[in-house]
Formats: structure tokens, sequence, C-alpha cells
């Protein structure tokens, strides 16, 4: 087999990865928000059943969650769904699941705010809504930004884990080439794209937090 | 014209009876102390009036509008959210320890307020405060993060953070508590601005000195009620000998 025959199989696998790692942030933060909000909530059964959700996101194998996001609409519903759903189903599980950790990030975060910052915004006349995007997000933002970055990193290399519903992603075409090739040389390939990734990650967080260190 | 009125103000927390029964007023330009020793309820009562504390008893009413009345039983009844938020407007805090927006410039932290809940115009809202750091000699910290600043200058910043929303009083709690005693005196001298100013004020203050001068009236607070209330003169001559210890402990 041609090496460029090799580098192209692996990077339309490259592809997927990086789909998988993009929309799986994009949902997963913002959820993760709307989650930590619940966990918080005041109201007794919303706190009670987001904390249910998060534990069990977190004390389940992801690879567990992907089988059941992809077969629970035919064994629960009886729905027949298209096998394009197979990446929806990725999509879905990996979102479910980060989200449950971004929320427990972000909890922490807007917990360690000290008070006073809601009391100085309270007596100012901000509302409520104006008080948490203003002043206490952004500064829970530079908060969180290690953990979430730690998150990130572990996600680019949770994403070989949608071969599992056969999504052809970098790793799954890897072993595939090796497999037919006989060598392993796809993987070791395909382990340096994992770890470029993954520098780009760190350095574009890296970045950030530097941008969020104009004040303390 | 009165501009604060504080009747039977009473509040718990749990089974701690922190403030028994208070009741104070406050005339136009008028500047008020409340001395008294830690744990008597003095901070209590300032956020009892800034509405940061509900209080379980009493009547708080501002320029002679109602926030809080007295059902029979004596118990506090707020006024409604509209009506609270448009009361809100009347009075500002400059706490112990600033809470200035250390994400926000020093012009940020003074131009937010008045541009997102006054909704005035960034123009108008930047030259007011510039009128404020001017005022208060901070002009070229306009670009500054807190964190860049001595607590007294941060102090500062947060007094025109207050003031930039034009209140009708100003309460200071313990406003140079945080602060190093060298820079203790800055923040005094811009009170005492204020005060030459005809800005109306409540400061609970442990700087008797400053209190004696500054003060048209000084209250004195203990277990949560007032045992004395007077002139500078009538408290630092009185006979009371409570109130002699605690100004005793602190003038020495
Ligand atoms: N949020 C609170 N919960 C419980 N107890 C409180 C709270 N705030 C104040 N206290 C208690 O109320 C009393 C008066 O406190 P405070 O008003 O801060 O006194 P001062 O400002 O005169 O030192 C103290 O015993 C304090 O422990
Ligand atoms: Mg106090």
């Amino acid at each position: 087999m041609e090496f460029s025959f090799m580098l192209m199989q692996l990077g339309k696998g490259f592809l997927a990865t990086v789909q998988v790692f993009a929309l799986t942030l994009i949902f997963s933060l913002p959820l993760g928000l709307l989650i930590s909000f619940g966990r918080m909530s005041k109201i007794f059964p919303v706190r009670l059943i987001t904390k249910f959700y998060i534990s069990v996101m977190r004390g389940t194998p992801l690879m567990l969650q992907l089988i059941v996001v992809y077969f629970a609409p035919f064994y629960v519903f009886g729905l027949q769904l298209p096998r394009s759903y197979r990446f929806t189903a990725v999509i879905v599980a990996f979102v479910l699941n980060y989200a449950a950790y971004f929320a427990e990030i972000y909890r922490s975060g807007i917990e360690s705010m000290p008070v006073g910052q809601y009391e100085a915004a309270k007596v100012l006349g901000y509302n409520k809504g104006q008080t948490f995007f203003k002043i206490i997000l952004p500064q829970v933002i530079k908060r969180v930004l290690p953990p979430v970055t730690n998150e990130t990193i572990t996600l680019v290399k949770d994403t070989s884990l949608a071969f599992v519903l056969s999504v052809v992603e970098m790793f799954t075409a890897a072993k595939q080439i090796a497999a037919s090739e006989t060598t392993i040389m796809p993987l070791m390939v395909a382990g340096l794209f994992y770890y470029i990734f993954n520098l780009v990650v760190a350095l574009g967080m890296e970045q950030l937090e530097k941008k969020l260190n104009y004040y303390r | 014209m009165k501009i604060l009125e504080i009747n039977h103000m009473k509040k718990s927390f749990d089974d701690l009876e922190v403030i028994k029964d208070i009741s104070l007023s406050v005339n136009e330009g008028e500047v008020l102390s409340i001395i008294g020793p830690s744990g008597s309820g003095k901070s209590t009562v300032l956020r009892c009036a800034t509405m940061l504390e509900k209080m379980d008893g009493g009547e708080l009413i501002y320029l002679g509008e109602h926030a809080a009345e007295m059902n029979n039983e004596g118990r506090s009844v707020y006024a409604s959210k509209k009506d609270l938020k448009r009361i809100h407007k009347h009075f500002g805090l400059v706490f112990q320890s600033f809470n200035l927006f250390p994400h926000y410039s020093v012009l940020k932290n003074i131009i937010d307020a008045p541009m997102s809940v006054d909704k005035i115009s960034r123009k108008e809202a930047e030259e007011r405060a510039m009128a404020l750091l001017k005022k208060l000699g901070l002009e070229d910290k306009k670009d500054a993060y807190p964190f860049q600043l001595s607590g007294g200058q941060q102090q500062r910043v947060s007094i025109a953070r207050a003031l930039a929303l034009q209140p009708k009083i100003l309460f200071f709690d313990e406003p140079t508590s945080a602060l190093d005693p060298e820079l203790t005196g800055e923040v005094l001298k811009v009170i005492k601005e204020l005060a030459q100013d005809n800005m109306t004020m409540i400061i609970v203050t442990h700087e008797m000195q400053f209190a004696k001068e500054l003060s048209d009236r000084i209250i004195f607070m203990e277990d949560g009620v007032i045992q004395g209330e007077g002139t500078p003169e009538d408290i630092f001559n009185t006979e009371n000998e409570r109130i002699k210890d605690f100004i005793g402990k602190f003038a020495g």
C-alpha cells in the first residue's frame, strides 16, 4: 500500500475525529452550564434528578453509554433509525457524558466565587441575569479553565471510542489498515496525529489562559 | 427632609436575635456614625437597610417611600418588586472589603452599573466617571485593574462606583478596617470631602477621631439595641459607663 494512500485514509478518519471532538465541545460546554444550574437549583427534585444524572454519567463507562444511546430508540421506542444515526448517536452520547463532567466543573467554579461579588452587584442594582452573565460567569470561566483543559484533552483521546458504533474515526481507520497490511505503522502515525492534535488543543487553551491573565 | 427612616427594625439569624429593636432616621445632608463593639449588629443594620438581608420586623422608608411596612404584629411587609427596584436607586453601599469587579478596569467598574442598570449613555457615564475619578485623585488609574491598586485606591474606586449611580444616601461599613494603617487616611479624607459636599451618609466605623470630627450625630450600638445617641459632644462626654469604656479603648 502506498504511504500516501494510508495517509489519506487516516486523514479521513482524522476528519471524523475532529468532527466528534468539535461537536461534542460545542454542545456539551453550554449544556454543562445548564446542568450545573439544575445541580444548584433551589428546587429539590431538580437538584436530585441532575445529581443522579451526573452520577450515572460519571459512574458508567462511556462505551456503554454509546451503546445505550444507539440502541435505546429501537429497544425502548421501537424506532427504526437509518445507519447514519450511528454518527448522531456518537455525538449525543459524547455530549451527554461530557456535559456531566463540565457541569461539576462549573459548579465548583461558581461555588468558589466570593459572596461579596454577588452583594456588590445586587446593591448596584444589577438584576440576576446581569449579575451572572456580566460579573460571575467571566470570572468563573477563568477559574475553570485548567480543569476544562484537562477534560478537553481527555476528549481528544476518547473520540476513538466512536469505533464502538462503527464510526470510522482515525483510530479505527488505523486499526483497519494495520490489520490488512500487517504493519503497526498506521497505528504509530495515528498516535502522532493524536499527539499533535492535543498539542494544538493545549496550546490554544494556554493562549486563552494568557488572554484572561489581564486580571487576578 | 428625611432621607432614611428605620422604625423598630428586628432581625434574627435562626435563634440568634441580632437586631432587637432599632429606630433611627437621617436627614438630608446629615452624617450619622454608628459605633459599637464587634458583633453588636452594626453590619446587620446596614445590610437590612440596603436590602442585602430581609428584616423580620419593622419599617424601612426612603424619602417617604416605604420599602417595608409593618403589619399588625410588627412584622415587615416588603413593597412590590417594581417599587423596591425604584427605591433601590436611593442608596449605595461601600463594603469593608471593596468588592470591586476584578475583571473590569477601574473605569468599567464605575460606568457599568450606570449604563446597564440606569441605561444612561456611555458618553454620559464616562463623563460622570472621569469627574469622580478626578475628584478622588485617581484620574491616572482609569485603565488599571483592581489588582494593580493599593487597598486605599481600591476603596476609593469603590466609593466612586457607588457615587456614579448618584444615590441620595451612602452607607459605609467599616470602610477602612481592611486597610493598612498608612492607607486609611486617604479614604477618610475622601469621605470628609463628601461630607463637605453635603452627601447624606451613615458610617459604621472604629475610627473614633474621624467619627467625632465628621458626624452630625453618633449612635452607640450594643447587643442589637441603640445604647446611646447624640452629637459627638454628647457621646464623647457621656456619663454612660459602657460608652465611656468603649470610646476609651479606641482612643487609648
Ligand atoms: N448571615 C448570618 N448568619 C448568622 N449569624 C449572623 C449572620 N450575620 C451576622 N450574624 C451574627 O450577628 C451578630 C452581629 O453581627 P454584625 O452585624 O456583623 O455585627 P458588627 O457589624 O457590629 O460586628 C454576630 O453575632 C454575628 O455572628
Ligand atoms: Mg461589621
